[in-house]
């Protein structure tokens, strides 16, 4: 062990959670939460609007909605939970991304396996018509 | 990237040695800082595996959303300004539980202690809202029992309910904590994972409500 690794990690000037605050730090601090606050509110208002609207083609709704809780979640990620690209949180990071990619193929493949059955199974009535 | 290779190899020491020094980590210094981004991690990776199971809900309810069984659809059970409401209330409440962890950090009690306690009747609010809702479409003959749609809407919205329950009880138990023990660093270590765990609930009420409520009522 030498001396280097005693060293504690650098402070870059945004305030993680679980470090200690200086009383006049509380301000910047909480504006940071204030403007994640404000850029969540945008997103929240656009998608409870276009969902009643006619302003967004009709057929493309839910990808706009999936768009816009898309662009939220990384707001509360970032704001919030202050998962950042700096050096200190590669491992949050690439656990976040593991984790993406198991949600992904969970939805995406659920999705994709039930439609085709949907599609080329027959329907239990006709398989009852058929054996009569 | 010499400094992003020095910080890599530090928490690497700091995850693999965790056993071999133990006994060298103490609460103050480098290694109250390293103990925590370690702890922070642990958390992290629980959240995610959460993240997952509400993945497996709603791949469900997305397969079942058109299984009504003749019963009602979403577009006819769905009321936007309750949504509206909840929605409010648990991104207020997130914000509220940053402020307290501020609170924590620079050992403000009225800051910590009046945001946490914002933050449990926003939470406390946003259960009585989703009750209401559940009671009422059960009395209109919409319980989950009525469609495979309604079993996996009540499942997975449900689901949520019961997490934001248990982090209110959790959030009582935080404050709790603090009054008797103090700012010590475990407690705030706990407190990190009580923001961590309240937030991620909010993120995953991010896609309800846009996938499960706004698409249902999309014409």
């Amino acid at each position: 062990m030498t001396d280097a690794l005693h060293e504690p990690p650098d402070r870059h000037g945004d305030v993680a959670p679980g470090d200690d605050l200086e009383p006049h730090d509380i301000p910047q601090a909480i504006r940071g939460y204030l403007i994640g606050l404000a850029l969540a509110t945008l997103l929240t208002c656009v998608s409870f609007y276009i969902a009643r609207s006619t302003l967004v083609w009709q057929p493309s709704i839910p990808i706009a909605l999936s768009v816009l809780a898309i662009a939220q979640m990384g707001v509360h990620l970032v704001f919030f939970l202050h998962i950042t690209s700096g050096p200190d949180n590669v491992n949050n990071v690439m656990a976040l991304a593991f984790g993406l990619l198991i949600v992904m193929l969970l939805v995406f493949g659920s999705l994709w396996i039930m439609t085709h059955l949907n599609h080329n199974v027959m329907p239990m009535e006709r398989i009852m018509q058929m054996q009569r | 990237m010499s400094t992003d290779a020095h910080v890599l190899s530090a928490g690497a020491m700091a995850i693999g040695g965790t056993h071999a020094h133990a006994a060298a980590l103490t609460e103050e210094g480098a290694h109250g800082t390293a103990k925590r981004i370690v702890v922070a991690y642990g958390f992290w990776i629980f959240l995610i595996s959460d993240i997952i199971l509400f993945a497996a809900l709603f791949a469900t309810y997305a397969v079942l959303t058109n299984s009504t069984a003749g019963g009602p659809k979403g577009r006819e059970l769905f009321d936007l300004p309750t949504v509206a409401l909840e929605t409010a209330c648990l991104l207020l409440s997130t914000v509220f539980c940053g402020i307290a962890g501020i609170g924590a950090q620079a050992r403000r009690d009225r800051i910590y202690y009046g945001a946490m306690a914002a933050t449990f009747v926003l939470g406390a609010t946003f259960v009585a809202i989703e009750l209401h809702e559940f009671a009422t479409m059960i009395h209109e003959g919409a319980g989950p029992s009525r469609s495979a749609f309604l079993s996996a809407f009540f499942a997975l919205i449900g689901c949520h309910g019961l997490h934001v329950s248990a982090g209110l009880l959790w959030l009582l138990t935080m404050m709790a904590q603090v009054y008797a023990k103090g700012y010590r660093p475990d407690i705030l270590r706990r407190l990190l994972c009580f923001a961590l765990f309240w937030h991620t609930l909010d993120i995953i009420w991010v896609a309800l409500f846009s996938l499960v409520y706004l698409v249902g009522v999309a014409p």
